[in-house]
Order: C-alpha cells, then sequence, then structure tokens
C-alpha cells in the first residue's frame, strides 16, 4: 500500500457562492476541488447569452495574492518574462510564471495596485504556485493569499452599461486596467477591486469582493437586465472561441511561452536584458523559432475533436489536441492542440483521430471570434 | 408496442423482433446541448452492453450501450442534420437506431416505465 492510499478522501470545499448558486438553479461539479456549477439553463444559451449580454461567472476558486515588500516587482521578474516594474498603478499584465527551465508553471495576471502586486493564479495550481513563489522570491516579499475575497467576472457586451448601474464609476476603465470601487449605501461602503479584464474574449470587469459581500453583490448584479449566471462549462467554450489557453490543458511545465504560443507577453525589456528563468532557452526559441507551437484548427463536419486526439499529417502523427469541443458562436467544432513547427502555417490540412476516425481539420487563427475589448486609444 | 428502460437510462421500444432504441429524457437533461450524435452503421452486430453510439453535448462524449443484442437495422439519419432532436424530443423523434433481437429473454431483465421512475426518483 502506496503513502497515498492511506491519504482520507480529500474534501470537496464550498465557495462563498456555493449556495447562491444551487438556489439559481446550478448543476455542480467538483472543479479545482470546489463545487462549482457547470450550468444553471443550458451551455449553448449560456455562451449566447454571455456573447449578447452579459454573463456572471464565479471564479473565486482562483487564487488572489498580493504580494507585497521593497523590490517586489524587480523580485518577480525573475519568475515571469513580464516587464512589471514598469507597470503603472492600476495597470495589469497577463503574464506567465516559469519554472527553472522555463516550462510554464501557471499562468497568471499581474496588476500594480496601491498595496503592492495583485495576483491571479489558476485555482489548480494556487497552492503550488505559492509554494512556488514563497521558496523563490525573497524573504523580506510578502505574499498574502486573500482567501477571504471572492472573485466575480461579468463578461458581455452589455456589461459595462450593467455593472455601472451598481457600481458608478467603473465604466471609466479601459481594458487591463483596474482600481478601487466603492459599492453599497454611502453610510457603509464595501471596497471592491475591480479590473476591466476577463477570460471570454468580451468586454467585461472582474470583481474581487469580500466574501461576505458576494452574494449580495451577484443579486446586485442578477437584478440587472442584461446580466444571467453561467457556469464552468459556457466559460470553457467562450475562452477556447476567444483563443485562450486553459491551464493545465493548453500549456504545462513541458512547454515554454514559445510553444505555448504566448510570446506576446515575453516584453520587449525582458527579451533584451533576459534575466528570468529559462530566459536562454526562451529567447533562443524567439529568434530560432519553436520545434512545436500550440495552434488553432477548424474541424470539419460535426463531430468534435477533443483533448488528447492525436493528430496527423498522412501516416505521421505530428501532434496532439489540448482542447476542443463544439463551439456556440462559430456553430461549428474548433479545437487547439500542439503541432511540430513544419504544421503551424495557417491553412495546412491535418487530421485528428476521433474513435479510430480521421476528421479532417485545418490550421485557424486565433481568435475564432474577434475579440471585444474596450481598449484605451493609442494616444495615450 | 412495449416500452422497456435500463439503469443507463436508454428506452427500448419492442414490437415482435423489432427493437426502437434512444435515451431518456433524464438522460438528455443530465448530458445538456447534444452537438453530435455517432449512430451504428446498418447491419453492425451488437452484444448486450457494448458500444452502440456515441453522443457528444457541448462540454463531452458520452458512450451509449447497446441496451439488448441484436443487429442494427436502421439508423436515425435525422440526427446527423438536427442533433438537437436528442434534446427536444428524447422518446420520439430523437432515437438512436432500430434493431432486430437476437435474443428477445433479455428483456426480462430490463425495468418497466413504473420501475425506471422510481429508479430516477432514487438517484
Amino acid at each position: 500500500m502506496s503513502e497515498d492510499e492511506e491519504l482520507e478522501p480529500i474534501e470537496i470545499l464550498e465557495l462563498p457562492l456555493g449556495e447562491w448558486h444551487r438556489g439559481q438553479g446550478a448543476r455542480m461539479v467538483e472543479f479545482a476541488g470546489y463545487h462549482m456549477p457547470i450550468q444553471y439553463d443550458g451551455i449553448m444559451v449560456e455562451h449566447l447569452w454571455t456573447r449578447e449580454n452579459a454573463g456572471l461567472f464565479d471564479v473565486s476558486h482562483m487564487g488572489q495574492l498580493m504580494l507585497s515588500g521593497e523590490g517586489a516587482a524587480e523580485a518577480l521578474e525573475a519568475l515571469v518574462p513580464g516587464d512589471i516594474s514598469a507597470l503603472k498603478e492600476g495597470r495589469m499584465r497577463y503574464s506567465l510564471l516559469l519554472a527553472e527551465d522555463g516550462g510554464v508553471l501557471d499562468d497568471l495576471m499581474i496588476t500594480a495596485a496601491p498595496m503592492g502586486l495583485y495576483v491571479v493564479v489558476n485555482g489548480a495550481v494556487k497552492w503550488d504556485d505559492m509554494g512556488y513563489l514563497r521558496e523563490h522570491l525573497p524573504d523580506e516579499i510578502t505574499i498574502n493569499h486573500m482567501d477571504d475575497r471572492a472573485l466575480l467576472a461579468l463578461q458581455g457586451p452589455k456589461a459595462a452599461e450593467a455593472l455601472a448601474r451598481v457600481v458608478p464609476g467603473v465604466d471609466a476603465l479601459f481594458f487591463m486596467e483596474a482600481g478601487s470601487f466603492f459599492w453599497g449605501p454611502k453610510t457603509d461602503p464595501e471596497p471592491l477591486w475591480i479590473s476591466r479584464s476577463g477570460y471570454t474574449g468580451e468586454d467585461g470587469f472582474e470583481i474581487s469582493v469580500p466574501a461576505t459581500h458576494a452574494q449580495k453583490l451577484a443579486d446586485a448584479l442578477c437584478a440587472q437586465p442584461e446580466v444571467k449566471p453561467i457556469g464552468l462549462g459556457a466559460r470553457d467554450s467562450l475562452r477556447l472561441e476567444a483563443g485562450l489557453p486553459l491551464y493545465g490543458h493548453d500549456m504545462n511545465p513541458d512547454v515554454d511561452p514559445v510553444e505555448g504560443n504566448a510570446s506576446f507577453a515575453i516584453s520587449k525589456r525582458r527579451r533584451a536584458e533576459g534575466g528570468f528563468n529559462g530566459a536562454e532557452r526562451i529567447l533562443k526559441a524567439l529568434t530560432d523559432g519553436a520545434s512545436r507551437k500550440l495552434v488553432g484548427f477548424n474541424v470539419e463536419g460535426k463531430m468534435p475533436v477533443r483533448e488528447g486526439a492525436m493528430i496527423f499529417a498522412g501516416d505521421d502523427q505530428v501532434g496532439t489536441i489540448t482542447s476542443g469541443g463544439f463551439a456556440p458562436s462559430v456553430g461549428a467544432p474548433i479545437a487547439m492542440g500542439y503541432v511540430t513547427s513544419a504544421h503551424t502555417a495557417t491553412g495546412t490540412a491535418l487530421a485528428a483521430e476521433v474513435r479510430g476516425k480521421r476528421i479532417a481539420i485545418t490550421v485557424a487563427p486565433m481568435p475564432f471570434i474577434p475579440h471585444h475589448y474596450h481598449r484605451r486609444g493609442k494616444a495615450i | 408496442m412495449t416500452r422497456y428502460y435500463t439503469e443507463d437510462h436508454e428506452w427500448i421500444d419492442v414490437d415482435g423482433e423489432t427493437a426502437t432504441v434512444g435515451i431518456t429524457d433524464y438522460a438528455q437533461g443530465q448530458l445538456g446541448d447534444i452537438v453530435f450524435a455517432e449512430i451504428p452503421a446498418t447491419g453492425a452486430a451488437l452484444k448486450k452492453g457494448g458500444d452502440a453510439a456515441v453522443v457528444e453535448s457541448v462540454k463531452a462524449a458520452s458512450d451509449v450501450y447497446a441496451p439488448v443484442s441484436g443487429t442494427v437495422i436502421e439508423g436515425n439519419a435525422a440526427l446527423e442534420s438536427e442533433p438537437a432532436l436528442v434534446n427536444s424530443d428524447p422518446e420520439g423523434e430523437g432515437w438512436f437506431f432500430k434493431l432486430t433481437l437476437s435474443d428477445t429473454s433479455e428483456l426480462d431483465s430490463l425495468m418497466d416505465a413504473a420501475a425506471y421512475k422510481a429508479f430516477v426518483d432514487g438517484l
């Protein structure tokens, strides 16, 4: 009997909005160690609702961290390839937590907040991330896990007008900007940390709220005619259409950022200076090209091609699908996967094997559905 | 015509030696939006409990097992263009396939409507 088998079964944890989701008619599943809503009315209608109106997502399973202390940005730059020290207060950046060999340990959002660097990491790996950060950041840098806060995302073309009714002033934010806002009665307002960001490809916001007030805020948002609660199922189909990778599927410790189609996250200054984990490997891949790369695929016919399906060029296996499914807004199956460098060009015809059958797939540009971000004008 | 049910949430309409198979309303509700159904080819020999069809929702692919043994005489071609029939009319237009039974005694172990309802209520 191995040590593992002697362990107690791991308890599935409850998030601040667990009961609220059940009250809304959600079907709950285990995800990242928590009871989470997979769907309410159905993935298809929830997906399309978000693309046309506004969807409320509970992403409280994700880790909200505050890194503080003198030199936190410079210290973090040893572990991520983004220009963090140049971030002005209220600005944020998508980045990657790198292992010593340059493999991707997680993808994350880093915001320069008044108190320090506000970092949001994936729920499934947050404990590993915190351990890794503690081990590799100097002792003077404090890591505060803000597990007393819930995280809500409001996404969709009507998110701004709906949220501005509940939290006046949020519509002044542009894409990838964040700030503090007050919500509730003037005599006893609650502080919210709100960013204009998300993971659906639509305009939208992510709202960090004290766990004690999460239900009240969710109710206030869902009272807006544009807003419906949306489950994890639609979150997955929305991010797939937006060409956004899901950590643990489309990225893992075996791939570096160039292979993972995330070269954009390697800032100009960091390319010139290096000084981050795996810099030699990653900068070489930037110059010479990676031996394999994450690409998108259009799928012929109606049969979905899913994670794990092998990709073939003729008789040779040249890659593997890492995410795939039916795309409600595209109206057809789509997928993402890794293929060797000879097969990454848009339009390359390949085949994926599903239940012994070969399905025609074609390398497609991503996103599959155009992003609709509320970007600040280039003049600023 | 007699309708039987399985614990895997399939229904079987039996008319003499011929049976029509589909999934129950409970099953389609659990699966969610159906986007693709793979139906066995005419002439395929199915063995009770073996893979017979695949039904795919937005989220996942699920196997449909053969509730009884037999030879497929027809697949529901309508599902090819309109897989959502499995959601809208699971126990009617959304049928999967018809087969000729090879052993009618296999029906003895299946549930009737009342027993299936009790089974679902207990889930």
